[in-house]
Parts: structure tokens; sequence; C-alpha cells
């Protein structure tokens, strides 16, 4: 542990609350208060402010999913889990780049984070897999997806966006998409 | 039995909580009663919830890039991870394969001196050697800071003192030498081709000319006869055959050479360059003409480059004379004006000459 950072950090409690109501206050300051300890962490140890954030975002995705997911025990600090979490994917992608390194330069204690990188991995996944099948369905059935089962927009809303006749059409036509979605999801 | 269609739809209404009343006691009623349709939907729950998944991550990913583009990159790296120079990263990083590379490499140096009996052999007489090359080369180079000219300086005669050559200005006892020669001397002693050694007392020196004027004061000097040569007043030209004596070794050396520039080293004025050998101990000898005209004062050579020997001019040895103060001075100090040389073989010169050159001894 070289230099601690100096930074009035949010109230563990308030950011997991904040987590909960999808506040984006809550997000942003937790981005500005941990991010800078984690671009320390990636620079001191070959990386560069791009990785930081790679990795940044994707401990924050971690918590989110934790958090959401209401498994999560306040047992350690945030700014612990955090930084846990971005060191082991920081190390995973070292050495993924054949990128050895003979002693990480640590700046915070760390706890064990496995499990919650397992959970991740698997989630992260289906998160890819997802993002494929969407891609690959093109449009206008991409949107309409996304509007009626991501924006939860009523099938009418929907049905005024795509100028569809009735209801009826623009419900069969969702019908039909999802069938297709489905289809390249279980593909993959 | 109603088609997938309207199911999924009804599932999705289900799912959304829009049904209500009998419809939602009908779709319960339904799932109990079909199995299959129950699994229908729970795997199209599960679905829906993969999907509203990707939907909160991608959200959260564009919140989060958006919060990333107002952030100040560049300020907190700069505060986190301050940039050390290139060189010290480098270092830090490869500080260990220098280290292993180095013993390697000396490990390897080693073994090959060993294996091919570099050290058995006796290196002693080249050390020996080489270091008295060195304090040669530093002399000269020494020589060349203190003065614009530089002078390959005086030959040590034994260890812990110098020597150089100089000659009589007069027959009662007067002897120049170069300034360098004397400078720093504790004390300075005069010896003759015959051995005999002289106190002199150092009565005149000038730095600029790099001149100095002893005066023998040792009781057992005799006076010398006349002088056999004279300073010439004028320059020399460029080509002028001529000769020195001087005491590289504790032996008096005929060094024979021609006028080879009108001025010394870079321009200097006050000296020739001559064509002649030189070596350390010539310092301080007299420059002669074929007539036996004294024409210089040998006082340096280049270093590091052959033939190029100096010699200050006579004129400022008459310069100098004139500039003692004749009133501080225990006998006259009167310069010769007879040239018994002239016409004379070499050989003849140089044994008339031989009494008037002394090797300066200075401890």
């Amino acid at each position: 542990m070289k230099k601690e950072l100096k930074s009035s950090d949010p109230a563990d409690s308030e950011i997991v609350l904040g987590i909960l109501n999808d506040s984006k206050e809550t997000l942003s300051r937790l981005y500005t208060s941990y991010f800078p300890m984690v671009l320390q962490l990636v620079l001191k140890n070959n990386g560069n402010e791009d990785d930081a954030k790679d990795v940044f975002q994707e401990s924050v995705i971690v918590l989110y999913n934790k958090v959401k997911d209401g498994n999560f025990e306040l047992n350690s600090k945030l700014k612990t889990f955090l930084y846990s979490v971005c060191r082991r994917l920081w190390l995973k992608r070292l050495n993924e780049q054949s990128k050895t390194i003979r002693n990480i330069q640590d700046f915070s204690e760390i706890i064990a984070v496995e499990d919650d990188l397992e959970k991740h991995e698997e989630k992260d996944r289906q998160f890819e897999m997802m993002e494929l099948s969407l891609n690959q369905l093109g449009e206008p059935c991409k949107t309409i997806i996304e509007d009626y089962y991501i924006q939860n927009r009523s099938m009418q809303e929907i049905c005024e966006k795509f100028g569809y006749t009735n209801a009826d059409n623009a419900k069969t036509q969702k019908y039909k998409c999802l069938q297709r979605l489905k289809k390249l999801f279980f593909q993959t | 039995m109603k088609s997938d269609l309207e199911l999924m739809n009804l599932i999705d209404a289900y799912l959304r909580g829009e049904l209500a009343g009998s419809e939602l006691s009908d779709f319960e009623q339904m799932r109990k009663s079909d199995p299959s349709f129950d699994l229908m939907v729970v795997e199209h729950h599960n679905f829906i919830l993969n999907l509203s998944d990707y939907g909160r991550r991608a959200k959260l990913s564009s919140e989060m890039n958006v919060i990333h583009e107002s952030l100040d990159i560049q300020a907190i790296k700069d505060e986190v991870a301050p940039e050390t120079a290139r060189v010290i990263r480098l270092w830090k990083k490869y500080r260990i394969n220098t280290a292993i590379a180095a013993s390697v490499a000396l490990i390897a140096v080693s073994a090959t001196l060993l294996s091919t009996g570099y050290f058995s052999k006796s290196i002693s007489t080249n050390v020996n050697l080489l270091r008295r090359e060195i304090n040669s080369m530093k002399r000269s180079q020494n020589a060349l800071i203190k003065n614009i000219n530089d002078k390959p300086a005086k030959g040590p005669a034994d260890p812990g003192e110098f020597g150089g050559t100089g000659f009589a200005l007069s027959s009662n006892g007067y002897v120049v030498t170069n300034f360098h020669v004397v400078k720093g001397a504790d004390s300075v002693y005069v010896q003759n081709s015959d051995g005999e050694a002289f106190k002199v007392k150092l009565i005149y020196i000038d730095p600029t000319y790099d001149l100095a004027v002893l005066q023998i004061t040792d009781p057992g000097f005799e006076k010398l006869a006349s002088l056999p040569y004279t300073f010439k007043k004028t320059a020399s030209d460029v080509g002028e055959d001529v000769f020195t004596i001087g005491f590289p070794r504790d032996e008096q050396v005929l060094g024979k050479g021609y006028v080879s520039a009108k001025n010394g080293f870079a321009g200097d004025t006050v000296a020739y360059q001559v064509s002649i050998p030189v070596n350390p101990g010539n310092s301080g000898g007299p420059l002669l003409d074929n007539r036996g005209n004294v024409i210089g004062i040998i006082n340096g050579k280049q270093a590091l480059l052959d033939g190029a020997a100096f010699a200050i001019k006579s004129s400022y040895i008459l310069k100098s004379i004139e500039a003692i103060p004749q009133d501080s001075l225990d006998e006259k100090l009167v310069v010769n004006k007879r040239n018994t040389l002239a016409g004379l073989s070499r050989k003849d010169q140089f044994k008339k000459l031989e009494p008037y050159i002394y090797m300066v001894k200075v401890y």
C-alpha cells in the first residue's frame, strides 16, 4: 500500500440504497469516488487508462448485479469489494494477454471475490449472447423487442411508433420477433 | 385450444401484471392443469428476465460511459500515478534482467580470460610502461593548458624531480631556461656537461613568454670563457636549418631540423614552429642557426602530432633581459655580441657549445 487516496467516500449504505433505486446520482458518486483508485492500480501494473475504464465498469456491473439480486451483505467496505474485483479482473486480463507481472503493486486491502466473479462470468456470457442475438435479429424486430421487454412500453405505443394499423398486428409482429430471437439465442 | 401466439400474448400480459379478475384466475387454473403450459410460462419468464438483465446492463454501461466522459482522466492520472521518467520506468522493469545479463557477461569474460591463460601471463611490465606513457602524456597536456603553447615539459631525471635544459646568457653565470621548467620549484640546480652541479637562484621570470633567468650563486662556479654565440634580434625565415642541444637524458643530445612556420601553436606569434626531434627535457634548450646565432629557445611540442615543436623567438629573450632591473643584479648581465661559431662544422660548433649548456634540475 503506497499511497492512500484522499477522497470523501460516500457512505456504503447510501450507495446500496441508491443502486436499488437506480439513482443516477449514486452511480456518478460511486464512479468519481472509486475510479481513481482503480486507475492507480491498473496504471501501476502495466495498464493504461482504457484498461482501467473497462475493468472498473465491469466491477460496477458486478456490484450492481450483486445488489439487485438481493444477496448483498455489507460485510466489507464497498471500496474493498470494488478494489478486489478490479484486481482480480485485471490480473486475469494480464494473464490472457500473456503478460506476467511479478509483483502486483497494491493500494488497498483485498477480500476474496472469486464466487462473485464466477457468477459474473456466467452473466457476462449471457449478456454477450443476448447482445449478439439482438444484433443478428435486425430492425425493426430489435427495437420492438427492446421497447416492449426492456423499456416496458405498452403495445399501443409500439403500434403507433411503427405505424401498425392495429395492436393485433403489432402483437403478431412482436411474437414473430421473439420467436426468432429465442431461436438465435439458444442456437449460439 | 388457443394458438401459440395467443398464449404468448397472454403470458406477456400475465408477467406484466395486466391480467385481472377472471382472466387471472383462468390463467392460473391453466398453469396448474397443464404442466407443459406451466413450463412454457417459466421458460418465457426466464428469457424475459435475461432480456431485462441485458437491458439493465446496457443502460448501466451507457450511463457509466457518460460519467467517464465527464471526468478529467488526465488530472486523476497525474494525481494517482505521477509519470516517472521513461528511463526510470525501464530501469525498474528491466533491472533484474540487466543484473542477470551483466552477471552472465562477467562470468563469460572471466571464464574466457582464465581459459586462455590471460591471468597467468606476466602483465606487470605492460602496466608500468603504460603508466609511464600516461604520465608523460598528462604532463604535456597540462603544459598545453598552462600556456597557449603546449610543452612536453621536463623529463624526470630521478623520481620526484624534474629536469630541463638551460644555456648561458653571459659568461658570469646567468642562465636562461623556460618558466615552466622551474615553475613551483623548491630549489634549482644546473649541471654542466662535466657533471658539476651549481646552485642557482631565480632572478627573473616571465610567464607570458615562458622564460626564466637564473643566476649561478654557487661559490664553486668559475667564470666561463666568453660566449661563442649571439642572440639574433630579427626573426628567422621559414626553411632555415637549425639545431638544438638539450638534456632529454643525462647527456647532451644534438637535434637538427628547420624552421617550419613563422608562428607557434594556434598562431602564437611569440614562437616559431620547428620541425626538430625534441623530447621531454629539451625544454629550455637553445635553438641555433647554422652560423651559431641563438634564434630561439625550445619550449614545447604539440601533443599527438609529429614534427611540430615550438621555440620562443630570441627577440623575446632579449626583451626579458632588458626588463630585468640592472640595479638589482649582483653582477652586470651583458649579452655577448661576438659570434665565434660561424663557419665551423657542426662537430666543432657542438664542442664549443658544450660547456654553455646546462641541465636544469628542479627539486
